[in-house]
Parts: structure tokens; C-alpha cells; sequence
């Protein structure tokens, strides 16, 4: 068993789907941060059986959790200061996401025009549907892994 | 500064007032004649229609404005490789106000998003098209005189047709509306849009058989059934005669009901059909074009 320090400042992700913490490690564009961040994966979890988990050393409010709830809504935000837990944070989908998506349908002008933003609006709230901003393509739990753009 | 990209961009108040304008136009042509004197329209079309481009033209040129434009992405700088966003920046710096029609879904948007003049939406791939949703309801509005209280048939390919798609949304915002979808399996109106009916407590029916309905419809909305959308030729046959309009089907209608269609039509409509009072799809071109013409004037802000 890995174990892997506790973090004095920060947040952790966790009870994040196994293999999913690189592409939200991407999302909150932690690469480009120069703080610490340890990413952990397949975790033994009693309720998932394997999670990823990601602890990261900086303030949660440099970041954009709004990527956090288009990924998965059941990611566990918690807060750290002083090596405690502090907060717990719900996540609420945002109402439209940038770049987090990729439109899929060959007929959308961002299949040809590769400078657009790939934008999605929030089409329905209680079954977590977007729908591209241009061509209304629909993309919901079911389909995100596909559009995800990492 | 408003742009249409979606027949709901309206609400139904803007559009009872738009149709209003649309019917005085009708029924004034002259005192709108050189409402746009001086305004040019730019018509760029990335691909071939002829109603919907000439259907602008004609209403520009009735207000007294005159036209440029190009009418396909051979002729324009797109074959060189030039953006929605580009081409947009350099129509807004020539025109007063541009129809687009593109075969990508959204380039309409994109190109609204950079204009500084208004972009009408005409047909972006199997998305919108929103002027077609104008005409349907202009015309319904002007020949029932009411735009509720109605039974609507809709026949034909109900899967991939957007204008009925367009329709459906924009009258379903309207009361007492009921539908009968009016198609083979294989065209069926998809799940999305019954079960958006579902949840407002819209009643619909699906039929494979257009002669049993069309007693009960008030209004009949006929699209074309193609060939190529069937598995196999066999199906086609054994099917395509039940989409078929002809004198003895539109002898069980009611006598006030009326057939409409986006045109152009094949053979889902007999010719024996045009001649009889209730075939309205050739009136619904004309009041195509008083819908853009209603709608360029909206669009620049031309009182009259």
C-alpha cells in the first residue's frame, strides 16, 4: 500500500472514477500551476472498489470547479486548512462549459472551423443534458466520456 | 441589433406583430415599396437553393433595396479557405443585412456572433430554418385566422425533416394544438420531440396510414418521402403510396382543412390535387416572401 502525505492547505478530489484524475488533472489545467499535486490512482475503495484521488496544494478558489461537475457530479470536494478538512463543496453544473466538451457531429461548424470554442449550454438540469451551442447536438452522462476533449 | 437563428428567437407576441406587418404588406404592397430604398441584402449561400434564395431577393427588391450576394461556397472565398467569421466581418462592411444558408449546423451562429449587421439564419444543414417556420405559420395565420384550436397532420419523412421539427416546436407554444404523426416506422418522429409533447400534455397520435386521419384534421402538413431513407426497395413500394395525396384521400378530408408543404414537391402530391381549394402550398410561397419581407424590415428597425 501506497500511502501519500497529508496536505497542510489545499483540497482533495475524491472518490473519483478510477483512470479519470488525469483528464481533470488536464481540465483544472493543474499542469500549467506550480504547486504540489499528487495523483492517485485505482485506490482500494470499500464503495467503489478502485477510485483516483488528486490532493492539491493551493487554494480551491484559482480554480474553475465548474469542469469538476460536468465530469462527475459525484466527486467529493474537500477543503483543507491546517491539515483539516473544513469543507465538504457541492458541485452544480454550470450553466456552459468551454472547451470541456468536443461537439462529435460532423454537420457542426466547429468540425470545420478548428478555431471555434467548443461551447455547451445546459439543455436540462435533472438529467444533466448539454447540447452544443451551435448545432444542439445533445451529450449527457452517458455519452460525456466520448465528447470529453482529453 | 437582432439577428434569426431559431423560429423561438420570436416570442409569439413579436410574431403576431411580425405576421400583422406581414399581412399589411399583403394587402399594401405599394406603401411598402420604397421602405428600403438605398439597403442592400446580402444573400450568401455556402449551397444551391432556389425558393429560399430567390424568396429573399424578390423581398428585398419588393421594399425597394437591391441585392448582392453569391450562391454557392464554390463562388465565394470560402474555396480559398476563408472562415464564417471573416467572410461575416467583410458582408457587414458591404451590406445593411445578410441571409445565410450554410450546410453546417450553427455556421449562422458563428457568423452572427462577428456581424455588425442582423444575419438571418436560411438553413443551416438539417438544424434550422427558421424563415420556412415563418412562412408555415404565416400562412396558417392568414388563411384560418388563428394560430390555436387546431388538429395538425403531419405525413411523410417525420425523422429527418426539419421544418416539421421547426413547426412542431413553434406551434406547440400555441393553445390546443394536437398532432397526428403521420408516417412509416422507419421515418418516425423521433423520441425527443414525443416526449417533449408528453411532458407539456400535448396530445399526439402516431399512424402508419394517412386515410384514416384525415378526417379529423383541420390542417395537413405533407413532406416528401424519399426513397433513399428506406432500408430496401421493397419497403419503399410496399409504403410510398400511403404518403401519396391524391383526390380520393382528400375526399375524406373536411372541407375547410388545408394541405400545406415546404416544396419542392415530387409526386407526394398528385397534381389533381393543386386545383382543389384546399391546396394552399403554392400560396404558402407567396407568403414566404411577405414573412422576409415583414422580417428584413423588423430586423432593420423600418418603421412604415
Amino acid at each position: 500500500m501506497l500511502n501519500i502525505g497529508k496536505i497542510e492547505e489545499g483540497f482533495v478530489l475524491d472518490h473519483i472514477k478510477a483512470g479519470k484524475s488525469l483528464s481533470i488533472y488536464h481540465h483544472l489545467q493543474l499542469d500549467k500551476k506550480d504547486c504540489t499535486v499528487a495523483i492517485i490512482k485505482n485506490a482500494k475503495s470499500k464503495q467503489m472498489g478502485k477510485k483516483d484521488i488528486l490532493k492539491v496544494e493551493c487554494d480551491i478558489k484559482e480554480m474553475d470547479m465548474d469542469v469538476l461537475a460536468v465530469i462527475d457530479h459525484d466527486i467529493t470536494v474537500n477543503v483543507i486548512k491546517g491539515g483539516e478538512i473544513v469543507e465538504k463543496q457541492e458541485l452544480s453544473l454550470p450553466k456552459e462549459v468551454k472547451n470541456i466538451y468536443k461537439c462529435k457531429n460532423p454537420r457542426c461548424i466547429t468540425s470545420i472551423e478548428q478555431e471555434l470554442p467548443h461551447i455547451f449550454c445546459l439543455a436540462d438540469e435533472k438529467k444533466a443534458v448539454y447540447r452544443c451551442k451551435y448545432c444542439e447536438e445533445k451529450c449527457n452522462d452517458d455519452l460525456k466520456d466520448k465528447y470529453l476533449f482529453h | 441589433m437582432r439577428h434569426l437563428m431559431s423560429p423561438l428567437d420570436f416570442t409569439t407576441e413579436e410574431l403576431d406583430k411580425l405576421f400583422q406587418l406581414a399581412n399589411d404588406i399583403e394587402n399594401n404592397p405599394k406603401k411598402y415599396a420604397h421602405c428600403c430604398d438605398g439597403k442592400k441584402l446580402a444573400t450568401c449561400f455556402y449551397e444551391p437553393s432556389t425558393r429560399t434564395r430567390l424568396s429573399f431577393e424578390a423581398a428585398m427588391i419588393n421594399l425597394g433595396g437591391s441585392v448582392i450576394g453569391f450562391s454557392s461556397a464554390a463562388s465565394s472565398s470560402a474555396s480559398k479557405g476563408e472562415s464564417v467569421s471573416d467572410t461575416i466581418r467583410m458582408i457587414s462592411c458591404y451590406a445593411d443585412i445578410c441571409a445565410m444558408r450554410h450546410p453546417k449546423e450553427g455556421a449562422p451562429m458563428v457568423a452572427a456572433t462577428k456581424s455588425s449587421i442582423p444575419v438571418v439564419n436560411a438553413g443551416d444543414g438539417g438544424h434550422q430554418h427558421p424563415t420556412q417556420t415563418l412562412t408555415d405559420l404565416l400562412t396558417i395565420r392568414s388563411l384560418k385566422g388563428r394560430l390555436n384550436n387546431f388538429t395538425i397532420g403531419l405525413c411523410g419523412d417525420l425523422k429527418f425533416g426539419r421544418t416539421v421539427h421547426s413547426l412542431i416546436s413553434a406551434l406547440i407554444r400555441y393553445e390546443n394544438i394536437s398532432f397526428v404523426f403521420i408516417s412509416p416506422e422507419e421515418l418516425r418522429i423521433p423520441e425527443y420531440i414525443t416526449e417533449q409533447l408528453k411532458e407539456l400534455n400535448i396530445p399526439y397520435e402516431e399512424v402508419i396510414r394517412l386515410e384514416e386521419v384525415m378526417p379529423k384534421l383541420d390542417l395537413l402538413y405533407m413532406t416528401r418521402v424519399q426513397q433513399e431513407r428506406f432500408f430496401n426497395e421493397e419497403d419503399y413500394i410496399r409504403l410510398k403510396d400511403f404518403y401519396i395525396l391524391d383526390k380520393a384521400k382528400m375526399s375524406l378530408a373536411k372541407d375547410d382543412m388545408l394541405v400545406l408543404h415546404p416544396l419542392p414537391r415530387v409526386n407526394e402530391i398528385s397534381v389533381e390535387v393543386d386545383d382543389d381549394p384546399r391546396a394552399a402550398y403554392f400560396r404558402q410561397v407567396q407568403y414566404g416572401v411577405y414573412a422576409r419581407m415583414a422580417l428584413i424590415l423588423t430586423l432593420l428597425e423600418i418603421e412604415v
